[in-house]
């Protein structure tokens, strides 16, 4: 086989192929970026609780609707939100700390919509919400992906500055400035947003790979917020890329072989990144000072 | 006189308990005022209720109105994330907030200020040092220069010399002292009474009761001293509510 079967032609062949890499390649904009900000809060594991949130809005979608792109995603950011201001809001106002409070409602709403879709759907459209078909966009999810990429970029761009703040010292930020909840606020929406936009290619239980193992990775690169949010999106990017392309070769799914390739950058990273497991090797010389 | 703050019969705290009780009083523009007392007296909680972020139990602060949201404020315990990755720049240039916003681009005029502020607490070269490479006396300095950029004309330091050495404790004293110079308001809650001696003219001694406020050596006089250890007495979760209403 030569480079060109094995890694341009599927793309020129086939057009769901196409339209998988395009679409993967815009959810990993805006969803590296986001993940950068979700590791950095220590609020990993909080994404990965609030992608779970997201299927009984969706599995309510899909009673009303049957597999329509709209209400399920619609009732997908519903859900979320509503679990992502309950558990802030019970954090706030009881003992519970936030990550307690998320697995509370993470493990309600699995349950909730597994149960929602169990009333109608066969086990196939129930293995399709949990992870996705990303050999399936249409253009109604390439361009549900894409504007949430758009809104999702702008927001970063102005406040940027808030979410440094916010999570490198939130108690400066709140002696000069009211802005700090709803920063987080907007945050939170983001994260719910853009697992959205990943449910339909990766399932509400890979979404969140995309977000988070790119952003793990780029942490053993570097120690600069910017380039680390480049690099991210970079591996996002490979990632969708080899997966395809190992998905389609070897026919396996889609969405766990691109979450493994993700995988597979994290776990060279950790061993071989800048500040990996390799990086605290003895140094034989010291500088004077 | 020329107050920027009046306390008028203060009482803040938690869960309905003052941690600041019955206070009274007035910081003027340009003073240096040192807060004195036993740990739990009070005197974090007081900086807090100034700063806006804890709202009064009762009675009121009254701020000036040229005063509007011109504080800056240096907490004991700060938040700060060290293995956030911020450069000693980054962390200063939060100091430019209140100015410019969240929306802002650091000019350069704004990076000028940056770098003369970082020389100013002999913070000089370490703009693109890591954060997480902080010793805690620099991160202190540091911290000091983003006040600095604050550039408030009231000034609020909880504990700024805490496990601090000697050294940086002089050098940021020349800071402070410099505030002072330029006509900023100072309050420093303080444990080293050496230190309030020397350089404060004003000190309020708080035991959450405000044991005495004035001229430093007066407050400090040892009867007052005795008394504010003996009202400091233990929690006491089932107190009585405070039936005192007058404001003396």
């Amino acid at each position: 086989m030569n480079p060109f079967d094995l890694l341009i032609a599927p793309f020129v062949d086939f057009e769901f192929m196409r339209r998988a890499l395009g679409g993967t390649a815009l959810l990993t904009l805006s969803a590296c970026p986001v993940g950068i900000f979700l590791m950095l809060r220590r609020m990993s594991l909080s994404g990965d609780a609030m992608a779970h949130a997201i299927l009984p809005g969706t599995a309510v979608g899909f009673l009303v609707s049957g597999l329509s792109l709209l209400p399920m995603s619609l009732g997908g950011i519903v859900a979320g939100m509503a679990v992502a201001l309950a558990s802030g809001a019970v954090s706030r106002s009881t003992i519970q700390k936030e990550d307690a409070s998320l697995a509370a409602f993470y493990l309600i709403s699995l349950a909730l919509g597994v149960l929602l879709i169990s009333l109608k759907g066969s086990s196939i459209d129930l293995m399709h919400v949990l992870f996705g078909s990303v050999l399936a966009l249409n253009n109604e999810a390439l361009l549900l992906i894409g504007g949430i990429a758009f809104v999702t970029i702008a927001a970063l761009s102005v406040m940027w500055r808030g979410l440094v703040a916010e999570c490198l010292d939130p108690l400066f930020l709140r002696s000069v400035s009211r802005a700090g909840p709803y920063v987080h606020l907007a945050f939170l929406m983001l994260v719910v947003l853009n697992l959205v936009g990943g449910f339909q290619a990766l399932g509400t239980l890979l979404a969140v790979g995309l977000m988070v193992l790119p952003a793990a990775a780029a942490r053993f690169w570097t120690r600069r917020l910017e380039t680390m949010c480049a690099l991210a999106v970079g591996f996002g990017l490979i990632s969708n890329l080899i997966g395809l392309l190992v998905s389609y070769h070897l026919s396996v799914a889609s969405g766990p072989a691109i979450v493994l390739t993700a995988g597979a950058l994290y776990g060279l990273s950790l061993v071989f990144g800048r500040h990996g497991l390799f990086a605290r090797r003895p140094t034989w010389r010291h500088r004077a000072a | 006189m020329n107050p920027l703050l009046t306390f008028q019969d203060l009482i803040l705290g938690y869960d309905g308990h003052p941690a600041v009780h019955h206070l009274d009083g007035v910081v003027e523009a340009g003073s240096l005022t040192a807060i004195v007392g036993p740990n739990g007296s009070g005197k974090s909680t007081l900086l807090q209720g100034i700063v806006g972020m804890l709202r009064p139990l009762g009675g009121r602060i009254l701020r000036a109105e040229t005063l509007e949201g011109d504080i800056a404020y240096l907490p004991q315990l700060t938040e700060i994330d060290r293995s956030f990755p911020a450069s000693v720049f980054d962390l200063v240039a939060l100091g430019l907030w209140k100015r410019r916003g969240m929306l802002w681009h650091i000019s350069p005029a704004d990076r000028e200020e940056i770098d003369l502020a970082l020389a100013a607490v002999g913070l000089d070269g370490f703009q693109r040092r890591g954060i997480d490479t902080l010793s805690g006396g620099q991160l202190q300095r540091a911290l000091f220069a983003r006040v600095l950029l604050q550039d408030a004309r009231l000034i609020l330091l909880d504990e700024p010399f805490n496990a601090i050495d000697t050294k940086t404790v002089r050098d940021l004293f020349g800071v402070i002292r410099r505030w002072h110079g330029e006509g900023r308001a100072i309050l420093v809650v303080l444990h080293d009474l050496d230190l309030v001696r020397e350089f404060f003219p004003t000190t309020l001694l708080l035991a959450r009761r405000p044991i005495a406020w004035g001229e430093t050596r007066e407050v400090l006089k040892a009867e007052n001293m005795m008394k504010a250890r003996q009202l400091n007495q233990g929690w006491d979760e089932h107190a009585p509510w405070c039936e005192r209403s007058d404001a003396a």
